[in-house]
């Protein structure tokens, strides 16, 4: 047993650790990463780890590792799970042999996503176990219950940590890691694993028949808990649960949701004992739904009735505010406090030498009067370039400009996409593209790397999740296999070779496909990369702000005149830029 | 209710802040004492404004109530502004004297602030202002800017020095134990208690 202070994915990925996983896959998303982060660094001592090209793939061949008796974990944020949904809706049916437990992390608020789903919607509509956690000792402790939990029952179970669980921290008790690994072997048992009608149908019957020991062992294992204090009472679930312990009064009785289904009984017998309930959680009312199923009489307060909203994320603040709202306290427990106004915003964006801005700069010069659909990744920011008019969700740039180019919108369809998300669905929109007769050009955004959400390897980058080297797919050949008769690689540092290509695109017709490429300056940096950096001449600078308005971090203005600040990493596109040459190569110190 | 000791560092992606949070974090174990953090991932080295909360004594969620934290360490001027409006009634502020302006100050062309206007906008607030940067260069390397500002905290944290610089130690680059140890003790004597 050891003591320490970790990050919540740290502790969920040392609890698979103690749970003796023995085959781990997931593709990258804020804010689930860091647990095969954690994982890759002890790759030696897991039998299979990757990070696969998207959640679907990740998922599936998870699952394929799960019946064959291992212990199987896939990760990947709330919105994967849309892309995973498929296998996942059916691997209930088809049950598991080994432990297979996926981790769904959440963001309510939306910190780092395009929604704020809930997937314990998802676990629900799967009918497969949920286990929501209130704090770090909980996602760790009930991460490692989890591979039990599924072999118990032979399903897939779903462990759902928030932002505030995987990226807070805290002091937790560790167990020591699992020594053992299981080698997978096949069963044939084509009545589980082929679910033909004939097949789905008894095993649609016995997923049903395998939810009230669900609802009981959850129960027994203390997932939910409840304790009487008075005639009121607060349920809350997830890490709501954490906040109201902090603010609700010593006289109102607690409840709290560590796990779901819930089971009915249990729940009944505790709304019974009480006249008021104020049930607190984030996101979807799925607690609120089932305490209104067994209610009778209570008064039941909740987002339904606007005590507390559906969107966003909880705090202590926000409990305080229903329970004085619905009447259990009678004060403000927090100050009212008034944020400074008006100062300038400090959004993140992109870095000094990405070379997502010059790419960007040459497609707005290019294609003035462009549409530019766009999608997820650090180029998401060029937004503040406005160089990116849509985003919904992995792999639809190349779609959504398809749509609008084929609905008779007549303006140019520049589409960008970074080289992960090209492989994780992006791909399927060209190929389509093509062979629905698409007029538009792709510019694939290629730095080699899954970049946003930590560095994480693609099949693109040459090296797998261990670390082993890989044959680097080529971007090239696969747009020509699908069709593409132009396609054109640049270094987005030369900028009069990545004006003449974009022009040359300008004056095709079909789909044309620009790649790109140079590697992420993090990383070219984080392996060695020195380039001496650039510097502005104040005699010859005009303070015309052209290279100001290329957005560069190491760009600042002062006193009528351009200055290069220590953030520079000597791309030189902001020389070429300039009309007066007054940028140029610091001479060496 | 709250009980225990409530903080909040702020600062810009690539600052330090997640490693200063780490370091109280491995303080209040070094004591024996819970707590909870909370900070920014994600797109925190893409120099936007980023946050650590760390709640000494914490059983609870990690999250702050705006209000109500005891200490506000800003690596940033500006940060300091924006988030001054968490601490309670009475809380300190300890605010590395240096202005890092926005890239979209530039671009938008507003007038950017000064650090004048800056350092008026934090009147009426406990402040000390420590030129860490200058401080951690002296001993070594301005890298042990945050080092320099836990130091210069440290009167007011309720932890024990020696438990503070273990802290430091097991958080930082070995090499650069002696380095870190002197910018924070002289972090601390920048500061009167």
């Amino acid at each position: 047993m050891e003591r320490k202070y970790l990050l919540g994915n740290l502790a969920i990925a040392d609890a698979c650790r103690e749970a003796g996983v023995d085959f781990v896959s997931g593709y990258p998303g804020t804010p689930s990463s860091e647990v095969i982060e954690r994982l890759r660094l002890v790759a030696d001592e897991i039998p299979h780890l990757e990070w696969s090209v998207n959640e679907k793939v990740a998922f599936e061949n998870a699952l394929g590792a799960a019946w064959c008796g291992c212990r199987a974990l896939v990760t990947m944020k709330h919105v994967g799970v849309n892309v995973a949904a498929d296998p996942l809706m059916t691997s209930s049916y088809t049950g598991v042999t080994g432990g297979f437990v996926l981790l769904a992390a959440d963001d309510p608020f939306a910190h780092s996503s395009q929604n704020e789903q809930d997937s314990r919607i998802y676990a629900g509509f799967a009918k497969i176990p949920c286990i929501d956690p209130s704090g770090i000792q909980e996602a760790h402790d009930g991460m490692k219950r989890a591979f039990d939990l599924s072999e118990e029952f032979g399903l897939p179970v779903m462990v759902r940590p928030t932002t505030r669980i995987c990226h807070s921290k805290g002091d937790i008790t560790l167990g020591e890691p699992a020594t053992e690994h299981r080698v997978g072997e096949f069963t044939r048992n084509p009545r589980q694993y082929v679910v033909i009608p004939a097949h789905t149908r008894p095993l649609h019957k016995q997923l049903n028949e395998k939810q009230p020991g669900i609802k009981k062992r959850l129960i027994e294992e203390g997932f939910n808990t409840q304790t009487i204090r008075g005639k009121k009472a607060v349920i809350a679930g997830g890490i709501s649960a954490a906040y109201a312990r902090e603010v609700v009064p010593e006289d109102v009785s607690i409840a709290t949701i560590g796990a779901y289904p819930i089971d009915e009984e249990w729940l009944r017998t505790f709304v019974s004992e009480h006249t008021e309930i104020l049930v607190i959680e984030e996101m979807m009312p799925v607690i609120e739904g089932a305490v209104l199923e067994v209610a009778c009489g209570q008064a039941i307060y909740g987002k339904k009735n606007g005590y507390l909203p559906y969107e966003g994320e909880f705090s202590p603040a926000v409990i305080a505010g229903a329970l004085k709202k619905a009447g259990f306290i009678s004060e403000e427990l927090y100050p009212a406090v008034t944020p400074a106004e008006n100062l300038p915003v400090r959004p993140p964006i992109l870095c000094a030498g990405c070379m997502h801005r010059s790419t960007f700069y040459a497609m707005k010069k290019v294609f003035k009067d462009g549409i530019f659909p766009s999608d997820i990744g650090c180029y998401t920011l060029g937004l503040q370039l406005g160089a990116v008019d849509t985003t919904i969700c992995m792999g639809a740039s190349i779609t959504v400009a398809s749509g609008i180019n084929l609905c008779g919108e007549e303006r140019d369809v520049v589409c960008t996409i970074g080289d992960s998300t090209f492989l994780h669905t992006g791909v399927n929109g060209l190929i389509n593209a093509v062979y629905n007769g698409a007029d538009i050009v792709v510019v694939i955004l290629d730095n080699r790397i899954t970049a946003m959400t930590g560095h994480q390897p693609n099949p693109n980058t040459g090296k797998t999740a261990c670390g082993v080297s890989s044959i680097p797919l080529s971007l090239e050949a696969l747009c020509h296999s699908c069709g593409v008769s132009f396609v054109e690689t640049v270094d987005p540092y030369d900028l009069t070779l990545l004006l003449d290509t974009m022009k040359k695109a300008k004056e095709e017709k079909g789909v044309r496909v620009i790649i790109a490429r140079q590697p992420c300056i993090i990383v070219a940096r984080r392996e060695g990369l020195k380039r001496r950096r650039f510097m502005v001449e104040p005699e010859t600078c005009t303070g015309c702000l052209l290279c100001v308005k290329y957005g560069c971090p190491a760009i600042e203005f002062h006193d009528e005149k351009a200055f290069i600040n220590d953030l520079c990493s000597g791309c030189a596109v902001c020389a070429d830029i300039c009309p007066a040459g007054a940028i140029r190569q610091e001479v060496k110190r | 209710m709250k009980m225990g000791f409530d903080i909040l560092i702020v600062g810009i992606g690539g600052q330090g802040t997640i490693l200063a949070s780490n370091v109280l974090g491995e303080a209040c174990l070094v004591e024996g004492r819970s707590v909870r953090g909370a900070e920014t991932h994600g797109m925190a080295q893409r120099g936007g404004s980023v946050e650590s909360q760390i709640r000494i004594d914490c059983e609870f969620g990690p999250l702050i109530v705006p209000g109500t934290a005891d200490l506000l360490i800003a690596f940033d001027l500006l940060e300091a502004v924006r988030y001054r409006h968490y601490l309670k009634e009475g809380g300190e502020m300890i605010v590395n004297n240096q202005l890092v302006l926005p890239t979209s100050t530039f671009t938008s062309g507003q007038a950017p602030p000064t650090e004048g206007d800056i350092i008026g906008m934090l009147k009426g607030w406990k402040v000390s202002i420590v030129d860490a940067t200058a401080i951690a260069t002296a001993a070594g390397s301005p890298l042990a800017t945050n080092i320099t500002l836990l130091g210069a905290a440290s009167h007011t944290i309720p932890l024990g020095l020696e438990s503070l610089l273990e802290g430091v130690r097991r958080c930082v680059p070995k090499k650069t134990i002696p380095i870190n140890e002197k910018a924070f003790l002289d972090g601390r004597d920048a500061v009167q208690p």
